[in-house]
């Protein structure tokens, strides 16, 4: 073992690595944000009393959850095109991720909504308040302030999973750093920094998402249980 | 180029029977792993804990793929040369150990603390305890969730195509290289993944019923 | 004119029948108390009224109006209606003060400043104006209640339904919702309420109403209702409500 660590070889590249992080980071957030909002209507969908809305997205959740990312990402990026739609490698990286999020986030999203006790409905239908705002305002923050830990470490779980479209050369950080790699043919140090800079991303999205909640449901700040 | 045929199909399915070998291998090594860590985690030993703690926070803070890199790029720049299949099989290992620890670490903390008292006022070891009394009682709350990481080892196998080694994502782009008919390729891929999987899925979710009365909830990708 | 009327008013879940055959006008005005051992139906009676319960036969009239199950004639319906519950149901995710508005900017279409104008009020009319910026759980329970009160009261409703509101409440907080309720009646409010606080509903009820197995089984003034029971089973629920 006379291998001698060279990390200045990697740390030169530095401009990209910043930027891959960065492209990593807008990939997962776009994801997630649009992930929330398919996760949103999907478990509307799931509770909805419409038996095909029911199944549509029963079905979309268990595809999701039984399928390898990956896949996913080829039948977008390779798949898409022979319905002649032609996506650029970020849209499709977007778009799988998107759709990923999505299903897990429609169940987890669901969980809340059933927490809601039937009683807080009565309570704001009595008021004369219809059954969409209900929704929207009584049961849904409620249910999100309560599954918002589990929403949060899926967020970050999808970020780190991300690397994965740099299979179809979607410039993020993995993509970078197997670049570096193949013109310094320094491997070994640059996945052990985009490891180091990947961690850092962990932390930085659970900041992220800490200071979100703290926007986001005021009553936990007043109770001092952020 | 030519069409995709069933022999193609037939490709795949060969290819996926590396899929579930490496799945298992995962599985075995990643459960070894996963015990002797949340061992650590729950130690008296303040070094053992921190140790084991911080080894989680690493593997399930950095991508599998960036370790299944390491492993397989990296570690050959050291003289070792791994084959695909062995660095992947190592990366998975390593990865799901982290996440099995964390597993059972919390249905063994989901044991009422009276069953240590009341174990150890009895005269028991601690080590004793934990094998005679609180590992049985851990066993119904753990088997759920260890099911269910189960169908997160299968379709993280997926990323070993992307060092090369062919098992059944690698053979689906093998296959659409050569047909050039990713739809149907891709989806007959997708289709032998759920086929592995939904029947995992299904199993974790009706034992969480059975343990827990309901649905928890599956994290993943 | 009565402003509720029930007539014929039959419910039942599966085999089990709560509601027989009730009839029951209330007049502007009047404070109705539904008394009577549980199961006996009178919750019921009182979901009907706004129309959380749908009813299998009979005809429930509101200030005119048919109660029907149709989700736009029942937002009508229930921004006349009040309903207090026994176990508060304030939005624990809101504010004391949002809890109030939240039904006067999204029905009512208010502004912030006219809703925030409303809610002032109504939270001094129950004591509680200095807790607007607290959160529900920051408050006890009778303070809880007092603003479930509050947020019905906002939408100045032409009748309040309190469902066994104190059951849940510690003897010593009770009083505090009573008190409310109490300057409710004399301000001529119209309020039906089931209770078990026979104390409460000899004082301030112009009619009690007690329901035995689904049926109104006597009903009349308090003074006379109490003071000469008719029924035996009307007597026997006297006896055993006080002790």
């Amino acid at each position: 073992m006379s291998y001698t660590f060279q990390f200045g070889e990697v740390l030169r590249y530095w401009p990209l690595l910043v930027q891959g992080a960065i492209n990593t980071l807008v990939f997962s957030v776009i994801a997630m944000v649009a992930g929330l909002a398919i996760g949103v209507v999907g478990a509307s969908c799931r509770i909805s009393s419409s038996r095909v809305l029911r199944a549509i997205a029963g079905a979309y959740v268990e595809v999701v959850r039984n399928t390898p990312l990956l896949v996913q990402l080829f039948l977008f990026y390779f798949g898409l095109p022979a319905l002649g739609l032609r996506l650029s490698t970020s849209q499709a990286a977007i778009l799988a991720l998107t759709f990923n999020t999505g299903a897990y986030s429609t169940e987890i999203v669901r969980a809340g909504i059933e927490s809601i006790h039937r009683s807080q409905i009565e309570a704001s239908t009595s008021l004369g308040i219809s059954r969409l705002q209900t929704f929207l305002h009584v049961v849904l923050p409620q249910g999100l302030e309560r599954v918002y830990p589990a929403l949060a470490s899926q967020f970050v779980l999808m970020m780190l999973a991300s690397s994965v479209v740099s299979a179809i050369g979607a410039e993020e950080l993995t993509a970078y750093g197997n670049r570096i790699q193949s013109e310094n043919f320094r491997a070994m140090e640059v996945f052990f920094v985009c490891a180091a800079v990947y961690l850092g991303l962990t932390y930085l999205m659970r900041v992220l998402l800490a200071a979100v909640a703290y926007v986001a449901f005021p009553r936990r700040r007043a109770l001092g249980s952020v | 180029m030519r069409t995709f045929t069933s022999h193609d199909i037939l490709f795949l399915l060969q290819a996926a029977r590396w899929t579930l070998a490496l799945s298992l291998l995962a599985f075995v090594g990643g459960g070894l792993g996963g015990a002797i860590l949340a061992v650590g985690r729950i130690s008296r030993v303040r070094a053992l804990r921190s140790l084991a703690s911080l080894y989680i926070q690493v593997v399930q803070g950095t991508p599998l793929l960036i370790q299944l890199f390491i492993w397989y790029f990296g570690i050959s720049l050291l003289g070792a040369d791994l084959s695909p299949i062995v660095a992947a099989a190592i990366a998975l290992t390593l990865y799901s150990s982290a996440f099995f620890a964390e597993i059972w670490r919390g249905a063994i903390q989901s044991i009422a603390k009276g069953q240590w008292e009341s174990a150890s006022s009895l005269g028991l070891t601690r080590f004793e305890t934990l094998w005679y009394v609180i590992l049985p009682q851990s066993l119904r709350p753990a088997l759920p969730p260890t099911v269910g990481f189960m169908v997160q080892i299968v379709k993280n196998t997926s990323l070993a195509a992307l060092v090369g080694f062919v098992e059944l994502a690698r053979a689906g782009q093998l296959v659409n290289n050569i047909t050039f008919q990713p739809l149907p390729v891709f989806a007959c891929v997708a289709v032998i993944y759920f086929a592995i999987c939904f029947p995992l899925s299904a199993l974790s979710r009706w034992l969480e019923r059975r343990t827990h009365g309901h649905r928890q909830l599956v994290r993943g990708t | 004119m009565a402003i509720v009327n029930l007539s014929g008013v039959r419910k039942s879940y599966g085999a089990l029948t709560v509601l027989r055959d009730v009839s029951l006008a209330v007049e502007r005005g009047a404070v109705v108390a539904l008394v009577g051992r549980s199961g006996s139906g009178k919750s019921t009676l009182l979901r009907c009224i706004n129309g959380l319960e749908p009813i299998d036969g009979g005809e429930v009239v509101v200030d005119g109006r048919r109660v029907e199950q149709n989700e736009a004639s029942l937002r009508q319906l229930r921004q006349e209606i009040g309903i207090v519950f026994q176990s508060y149901n304030l939005f624990p995710h809101l504010t004391v003060e949002r809890n109030v508005t939240l039904a006067l900017s999204l029905v009512k279409k208010m502004s912030a400043q006219e809703g925030r104008a409303v809610a002032e009020k109504v939270l001094s009319q129950v004591g509680l104006r200095e807790k607007m910026a607290a959160y529900p759980e920051q408050l006890s329970g009778g303070q809880q209640q007092r603003v479930a009160i509050a947020r019905s009261l906002a939408m100045q409703p032409k009748l309040m339904l309190f469902d066994e509101v104190t059951s849940a409440l510690d003897p010593e907080l009770k009083e505090e919702v009573l008190k409310v309720m109490e300057g409710l009646a004399r301000e001529g409010m119209t309020m039906i309420l089931v209770t078990h606080e026979m104390d409460f509903a000899r004082r301030v009820a112009d009619q009690v109403v007690f329901m035995h197995q689904g049926r109104i089984h006597e009903q009349g003034p308090p003074s006379r209702l109490f003071a000469e029971p008719e029924t035996p089973e009307f007597r026997q629920f006297i006896a055993s409500t006080l002790n």
